[in-house]
């Protein structure tokens, strides 16, 4: 089958072009991730990092970091069902239909961390968003000094992809360390939250790139974590969340500082991004 | 030729020239107690005769001892409901069990806006670079802006609120239009017309009017420098930037936050405020879904909301967004700011906060963040 | 198997101190080894020693009735396990576990005291890098009371 033909930029980029769910999984109690092919003509192709707005038709709209790219413009989403859209969107079965517009805004930079340590730390779902980094890492892991990724989540059984994290940390030049914050003997991996592990990871903090993404408090800590332990803060990438509209900078949710997170993120230098995250809004 | 004089007679030929090419044609009248923008027939629809009083939380009409036409400041709305309206239908989509078929709403009536004030002329090429001047186009405030006939009228007077001079747009329009009005009163009252565009000359070209003279000009120079020398409000535009960057944590955000509603006015009346909200909606059959978008507000509550709560939980840092997008993170944003110095935000503010004042009061305590405690 | 000197020096604590000092207090240690589920100290025991851990992972658990033991925390290679050794009563105030085999370097709790006693410059340094690792884990275990990655 011919490859669909790709969305022209002429194309109103709010309008929604159909996607079928083509498979479907669930990956947690709350967390379902789906195989969408498109319906129609294909967008381009997004980098690990950039999102799509996901439409449930008639019920609305949210952003959904990608998780992989397939082939034949493929791409398998997970979604955390915690409101009316992505229960829709979750819900959707093989076969379905939603619309999808994208992809949006800025990516993990892989070739920043050419030749250097690379650290990829993820907290809770902030491991979909990272995992195609990760993934795109590892398969090219002799470009980098080391790999390191550190994954935490609340318990054991909320740890997403850990058939994938058993692959990665098998792997020569990988390191996995998961952490969470209650488990008992039973659990393998550390207990405690993703700072207090960080130091398991070796790497030279000058020639490390870090890249985090995770609840945004958790991504505080982690770059002052890592500021302190000498990475500078323009290496270590973050990837912010904001209420979001419309993806195209129009609608103004997103905004902060001086930028709008669809336009100038989600991925930002924590050096910009940590003066604007520890704003108090109170 | 760039400037001539027309008679009321032939201005309002002008309007009728512009409708007869199909345009809509919108200016200001008198409704329901203020200058609006709506509909207009013909010159016997301006606010003839009328003048507005305006300063933080007022505003009146009262009746003026001549004719003039244009004889207000500023109306009580701005150009953005025409260009960027309340609520717009961004598409229409057929449900149909498995998929969807989307259908771009209906193309534009051509418009003509008679009577922008500069300070508003200046809001429509903000919103020009916000919403058309990015990586992404909007695709409905172009078809609606991309062919506007703009007659623009000159100020003659400011208002008490009115502090344009300070932000460099006005009182006089100097880009961004077909043709300018000036309005000379007296015995023989007369309508000195700046031609700004091929289109503008050439509509200038259907009806009377007469050459322009030196002193005509000299008259219109005189009348802008009054409209300067009457503002008593300014914002010291070259400096705010920095001033609001560097005091985020200043005492005076509680002290407004007390003050302010969060009403959402401010933003309404913003010729610059952009923000929108987008909805999505479907009729009881389940088979047509409507994708449309209505004016959003920084104040609200679950404009910025997160998994349930709002990153801006509290009126101190809503206003404080507002003002600092306005005249600060704007600037990072777009390279210009965001006020255009029309003063409706003062005017219809329900409490009257001045943002000249807050400005003002900011930059009086530069600095006053004082989180270490105060020296004994 | 190597000198105790040399274990601490390839220790991330005792990085970066002087041959003299490490040699100081590496005559209070010995090396130890644990199997996975043997127990290191329990709660209430005195606290006469200060692991240095070198391979394997450590539990801290805590015991309460009438519920199921409470793993507080984990620790690692390249992390110091024990706190109350330094400061009185000296007391274990958990129940340490190895997770994994451990082996670790042990240094006797009343020697090392009476190193830092008698030499002050040393005793700063020690100190200082155990306030360190105090905060560290102070700020942890705030951070972990966010329950950040709860039902957002």
């Amino acid at each position: 089958m011919a490859d669909p033909v790709a969305v022209t930029l002429d194309a109103d980029p709010m309008v929604p072009v159909p996607y079928e769910v083509v498979a479907r999984r669930a990956l947690s109690d709350d967390t379902t991730s789906l195989t969408l092919a498109p319906a129609g003509p294909r967008l381009a192709d997004a980098r690990p990092g950039q999102f799509f707005m996901l439409w449930a038709p008639g019920v609305g709209e949210i952003p959904i970091s990608l998780g992989v790219a397939g082939p034949g413009g493929q791409v398998e989403e997970s979604i955390r069902a915690v409101g009316a859209v992505s229960r829709a969107l979750s819900a959707t079965p093989v076969g379905g239909r939603i619309g999808l517009r994208g992809p949006f805004g800025t990516s993990w930079d892989l070739d920043a961390a050419v030749g250097r340590h690379l650290l990829l730390v993820a907290g809770g779902v902030g491991l979909v968003p990272l995992r195609p980094a990760v993934l795109d890492a590892v398969e090219r892991a002799s470009d980098f000094r080391g790999i390191g990724v550190v994954v935490g989540a609340r318990t054991p059984g909320d740890l997403l992809f850990q058939d994938e994290l058993t692959d990665w940390g098998e792997r020569p030049g990988v390191q996995v360390v998961t952490t969470v914050d209650h488990a008992d003997r039973a659990w393998h991996g550390h207990v405690g939250v993703v700072t207090e592990v960080l130091d398991l990871v070796d790497l030279d903090p000058a020639r490390t790139t870090a890249m985090v993404c995770g609840p945004e408090v958790m991504m505080r800590f982690v770059a002052q974590a890592l500021d302190g332990r000498g990475v500078p803060l323009a290496d270590v990438q973050l990837s912010l969340e904001r209420n979001m509209k419309c993806a195209i900078g129009h609608c103004g949710h997103c905004q902060i500082g001086g930028g709008f997170v669809c336009l100038d993120g989600p991925v930002v230098a924590a050096d910009r991004a940590l003066p604007l995250l520890q704003v108090r809004e109170r | 030729m760039t400037d001539a004089l027309v008679t009321t007679a032939a201005f309002d030929a002008l309007l009728g020239a512009l409708a007869d090419d199909g345009r809509r044609v919108i200016g200001p009248r008198v409704r329901d107690g203020a200058v609006v923008l709506d509909d207009l027939d013909g010159v016997a629809d301006l606010p003839v005769g009328w003048a507005d009083e305006q300063s933080p939380g007022r505003y009146r009409l009262r009746r003026r001892d001549d004719d003039a036409h244009f004889g207000f400041t500023t109306p009580s709305t701005s150009w953005k409901p025409f260009l960027h309206p309340a609520r717009e239908v961004v598409f229409r989509a057929r449900l149909d069990g498995a998929g969807f078929e989307v259908t771009p709403p209906d193309a534009p009536e051509p418009l003509a806006f008679i009577g922008v004030r500069a300070c508003d002329l200046a809001g429509i090429a903000v919103q020009d670079r916000v919403l058309g001047g990015g990586r992404f186009v909007d695709a409905g405030y172009a078809a609606r802006r991309s062919d506007v006939f703009v007659v623009a009228a000159d100020c003659g007077e400011s208002g008490p609120t009115c502090f344009c001079g300070s932000m460099g747009t006005g009182p006089t329009a100097t880009t961004g239009f077909d043709l300018a009005v000036g309005e000379r009163l007296g015995d023989e009252p007369r309508f000195f017309v700046r031609i700004g565009s091929a289109r503008g000359a050439a509509l200038l070209e259907r009806v009377e009017h007469t050459p322009a003279t030196e002193a005509d000009r000299a008259d219109a120079r005189a009348a802008a420098a009054r409209a300067v020398a009457g503002q008593s409000r300014s914002v010291a535009a070259g400096e705010v930037a920095g001033l609001l960057a560097r005091n985020l944590e200043h005492p005076r955000w509680d002290e407004v936050a007390e003050r302010c509603l969060a009403c959402t006015n401010c933003t309404l009346v913003c010729p610059t405020c952009f923000c929108t909200s987008v909805e999505d909606s479907v009729d009881l059959a389940g088979t047509e879904a409507v994708r449309s978008r209505r004016w959003d507000s920084c104040f609200t509550l679950d404009f910025t909301a997160l998994g349930g709560a709002p990153v801006r939980g509290s009126v101190r840092s809503r206003y404080r967004q507002w003002l600092t997008h306005k005249l600060s993170t704007w600037q990072d944003q777009f390279g210009e700011l965001g006020c255009v110095g029309c003063g409706r935000c003062l005017t219809w503010c329900p409490v009257g906060i001045d943002l000249t004042e807050e400005v003002a009061a900011i930059g009086a305590t530069d600095g006053a963040e004082n989180p270490g405690g105060t020296p004994s | 198997m190597k000198p105790i000197p040399e274990l601490l020096a390839e220790h991330p604590f005792f990085e970066g101190l002087p041959a003299d000092d490490l040699a100081a207090l590496a005559a209070c240690g010995e090396e130890v080894s644990f199997g996975a589920g043997e127990v290191i100290f329990r709660e209430g025991t005195p606290a006469d020693r200060m692991y240095v851990l070198r391979a394997g992972r450590v539990g801290l658990e805590i015991h309460a009735l009438g519920r199921p033991a409470h793993l507080v925390t984990t620790l690692a290679a390249g992390e110091i396990l024990g706190a109350s050794w330094l400061f009185p009563p000296y007391q274990w105030q958990f129940e340490a576990l190895a997770l994994d085999a451990t082996t670790a370097v042990a240094l006797d709790a009343g020697c090392v005291r009476a190193r830092l006693d008698a030499d002050p410059a040393l005793g700063y340094v020690v100190v200082q890098r155990f306030a360190a690792l105090l905060v560290k884990r102070l700020q942890a275990a705030r951070f972990r009371l966010l329950d950040v990655y709860g039902d957002g």
